[in-house]
C-alpha cells in the first residue's frame, strides 16, 4: 500500500542559531537516506511556506481563489514523503521515525486505489 | 441473569462468535464477508443440531461449514482467485496443525491455532489509530459476539449510530490497512495497554454506569471477565494481563452486595459481607499474588492489590487502610491520576481520620480537574458530615446530585443529603 506521510509543524518565528539548524539539516538528509535506502521510498519534497499557498474552491461553478490555506491552523503542512509499504503499522514505524514527529506531528493518509476493473 | 440471551443456544453461539470470526477474518481479509459466512454456519446449526445432534467438535464444525459457505461466495465475485488461494491454504495448514496436535478437551475447536487468530482479532480491533469508542464497539461486536443492537444498548446510543460506528471503524482497518497480527515481542508493550484498556472500559461502564438507571448491568460485567480470561489464557506471561482479570474478580466478587433490595445503592463499609463472592475472591487473590511478583508492579495488579485487601477485610473498621494508603502512593508514582488522588484521600481518612482526608480533597476540589466529578463532592460531603458540619455537607451533597448522572446513585446521594438537612435542622 502506498502511504501519504504528510509533515506538520508550527512555522518558526526566527530563525534558530545556525548550528541548530544544522543539526537538523543532517537527521532530515539521515531519514531521507533511510528511506530510500530501505526501498520503501516512493516520492517526497519540502514544501514552500505556508505564506505561498492558494486555495482554490469551485462555488456554484465559479471559481473562488483566496490567500493561503483553507484553515486556520497553528500547525501547517510543510513537506510530506511518499512510501510503499504493506500496512499502517509499518507506515506509522516510518512516521516515527521522521524528524517531523519530533518537530510537531505527522499524519498518515492511505493513497485511493481506484479499481480499473 | 443474562438480561440478553433469552434463547440457552445463544450462549454457545456466543463463546464460539469470536473464535469463528477471528479465523475467518484471517482466512478471507474482509470483515463484513467473516460476519456473514459466521452467521450462516450458525444459521445451519441452529437447523441441523436439534436433528443430527450436536457435533463432537462443535467449532471446527462451524468453521468447515463456514469456509465452504465462504468458498461458494468467493468463487461467485470476480478477481477473487487470489484470496480462494489463501483460503485453502490456510485452511489445510489449520487442519494439519489440529490433526498433529495432542487431543485437547473434549468440546476442543483446534483453540490453539484459533486462540491465535482471536489474539489478532484483539489487537486489531483494539488499534491505536482507531477512536477509542469504535475499539470498545468492535471488541463487543466481534469478540464478544454481542449483536449491533445489544452492543447500542450497552452504550445507550440508537442502533443505527451504533451500526455506523462499526461501519466507520471496519472502512478504516480496510482502507488504512490495519494489519491483522499480533505485534511483536517488542511492540507488545506499546500496544497492550490500549487491549487492557478496553476491557477495563467495558466493566466499569457494567459497575458504574454512566447514564440510566440501573447500578449495575451484570451482563457487561460477565462480558468484560470473559474477555480478560481469553486474554489470560492467551497471553499468560503478561503480569498486566494477570492484573486485571485479578482487579475485575476482586471487584465483582461484591457485586450481589452492592446494592439492596429495592436496587439502592449499599457504600462498601456498609455490605453484607456474606453475600461477597468467595469463589471469585479466591480467584483473584491467587492471580493477584502472581501479577505482583513482576517489578514493578503495574497499575491493574496495583489496584487489584488493593482490592484484594478490602475483600480480606471482615468489615470496614478492620480493614488494613494503612496498607491501602500505601499501596495507593505506589499507584501514584507508578499512574499519578487525579482519581487516585481522590482514591488516597479517602483512604488516608479513614486510616488517620477525616480531617486528614479532607484536606487533600479540598485541594483536589481547587486543582479543578475533577470540579465536575460527583465521586469527589460526594466524598467531601460524607467527612464533612463525619467532622459534625452539617451545612457544608449539604453543599457538597447538592453538588454531587447535581452532577450524578445515575439513577441509583442519585437516589442515594438524596438519602444522604435528606439526612444532612435533618441533621442541620436538629442541631
Amino acid at each position: 500500500m502506498q502511504y501519504l506521510l504528510l509533515i506538520y509543524a508550527e512555522q518558526r518565528t526566527e530563525v534558530p542559531p545556525q548550528d541548530q539548524l544544522e543539526a537538523e539539516m543532517a537527521e532530515w538528509f539521515a531519514y531521507t537516506e533511510d528511506v530510500r535506502k530501505s526501498g520503501v521510498y516512493v516520492d517526497g519534497n519540502a514544501l514552500e511556506p505556508v505564506n505561498t499557498a492558494t486555495t482554490v474552491r469551485l462555488k456554484a461553478g465559479e471559481r473562488v481563489v483566496t490567500d493561503g490555506p483553507f484553515a486556520e491552523t497553528r500547525e501547517v503542512l510543510g513537506g510530506y514523503y511518499l512510501i510503499d509499504v504493506p500496512d499502517l503499522d509499518t507506515a506509522l514505524d516510518w512516521a516515527a521515525k521522521c524528524p517531523g514527529a519530533k518537530y510537531g506531528s505527522m499524519e498518515i493518509r492511505p493513497i485511493t486505489v481506484f479499481d480499473q476493473g | 441473569m443474562s438480561g440478553w440471551a433469552a434463547d440457552p443456544a445463544e450462549a454457545v453461539f456466543r463463546e464460539e462468535w469470536g473464535r469463528l470470526l477471528a479465523t475467518l477474518v484471517r482466512w478471507v481479509g474482509d470483515f463484513d464477508l467473516a460476519e456473514e459466512v459466521a452467521a450462516d454456519a450458525i444459521a445451519a446449526a441452529v437447523e441441523r443440531w436439534p436433528v443430527d445432534g450436536v457435533p463432537e467438535k462443535p467449532g471446527a464444525w462451524l468453521l468447515t461449514t463456514a469456509r465452504r459457505r465462504a468458498v461458494d461466495i468467493l468463487r461467485r465475485r470476480q478477481n477473487y482467485a487470489a484470496k480462494l488461494a489463501v483460503l485453502k491454504v490456510e485452511a489445510e495448514r489449520d487442519e494439519l496443525v489440529r490433526l498433529s496436535a495432542p487431543a485437547a478437551g473434549s468440546a476442543g475447536s483446534g483453540a490453539d491455532v484459533i486462540g491465535d487468530d482471536r489474539l489478532r482479532l484483539f489487537f486489531t480491533c483494539c488499534h491505536p489509530a482507531l477512536v477509542a469508542e469504535a475499539r470498545v464497539a468492535l471488541t463487543l461486536r466481534y469478540l464478544a459476539g454481542l449483536s449491533t443492537a445489544q452492543v447500542a444498548r450497552a452504550f445507550l446510543v440508537p442502533e443505527g449510530t451504533m451500526a455506523q460506528r462499526l461501519v466507520r471503524a471496519k472502512q478504516k482497518i480496510g482502507k488504512a490497512g490495519i494489519p491483522y497480527r499480533v505485534p511483536s515481542a517488542t511492540e507488545l508493550p506499546g500496544r497492550l495497554p490500549a487491549v487492557l484498556s478496553v476491557v477495563y472500559v467495558v466493566f466499569t461502564e457494567a459497575y458504574a454506569a454512566s447514564n440510566g438507571a440501573a447500578l449495575i448491568r451484570p451482563e457487561l460485567a460477565d462480558e468484560a471477565i470473559r474477555l480478560a480470561r481469553i486474554l489470560h489464557r492467551l497471553l499468560p506471561a503478561e503480569a498486566e494481563v494477570t492484573g486485571l482479570l485479578a482487579l475485575l474478580l476482586l471487584v465483582d466478587a461484591r457485586r450481589e452486595a452492592r446494592v439492596d433490595g429495592d436496587g439502592d445503592l449499599v457504600l462498601l463499609e456498609d455490605q453484607d459481607r456474606s453475600r461477597w463472592d468467595q469463589n471469585k475472591i479466591a480467584e483473584g487473590r491467587s492471580l493477584v499474588l502472581e501479577a505482583l511478583r513482576h517489578r514493578p508492579p503495574g497499575p491493574y495488579a496495583l489496584q487489584a492489590a488493593i482490592a484484594a485487601v478490602h475483600d480480606e477485610a471482615s468489615s470496614a473498621d478492620t480493614t488494613d487502610w494503612v496498607q491501602i494508603v500505601g499501596l495507593y502512593d505506589v499507584l501514584r508514582a507508578t499512574a499519578p491520576s487525579p482519581i487516585v488522588d481522590l482514591n488516597r484521600a479517602v483512604a488516608i481518612a479513614m486510616a488517620h481520620g477525616p480531617a486528614a482526608g479532607l484536606g487533600l480533597l479540598d485541594e483536589l476540589a481547587d486543582g479543578g480537574a475533577l470540579d465536575r466529578f460527583h465521586p469527589l463532592h460526594a466524598a467531601r460531603g460524607r467527612l464533612l458530615d463525619r467532622l459534625g458540619r452539617p451545612a457544608e455537607a449539604i453543599t457538597a451533597y447538592r453538588r454531587a446530585v447535581e452532577l450524578c448522572g445515575n439513577d441509583a446513585e442519585r437516589a442515594f446521594l438524596l438519602r444522604c443529603l435528606g439526612a444532612a438537612e435533618g441533621r442541620a435542622a436538629a442541631g
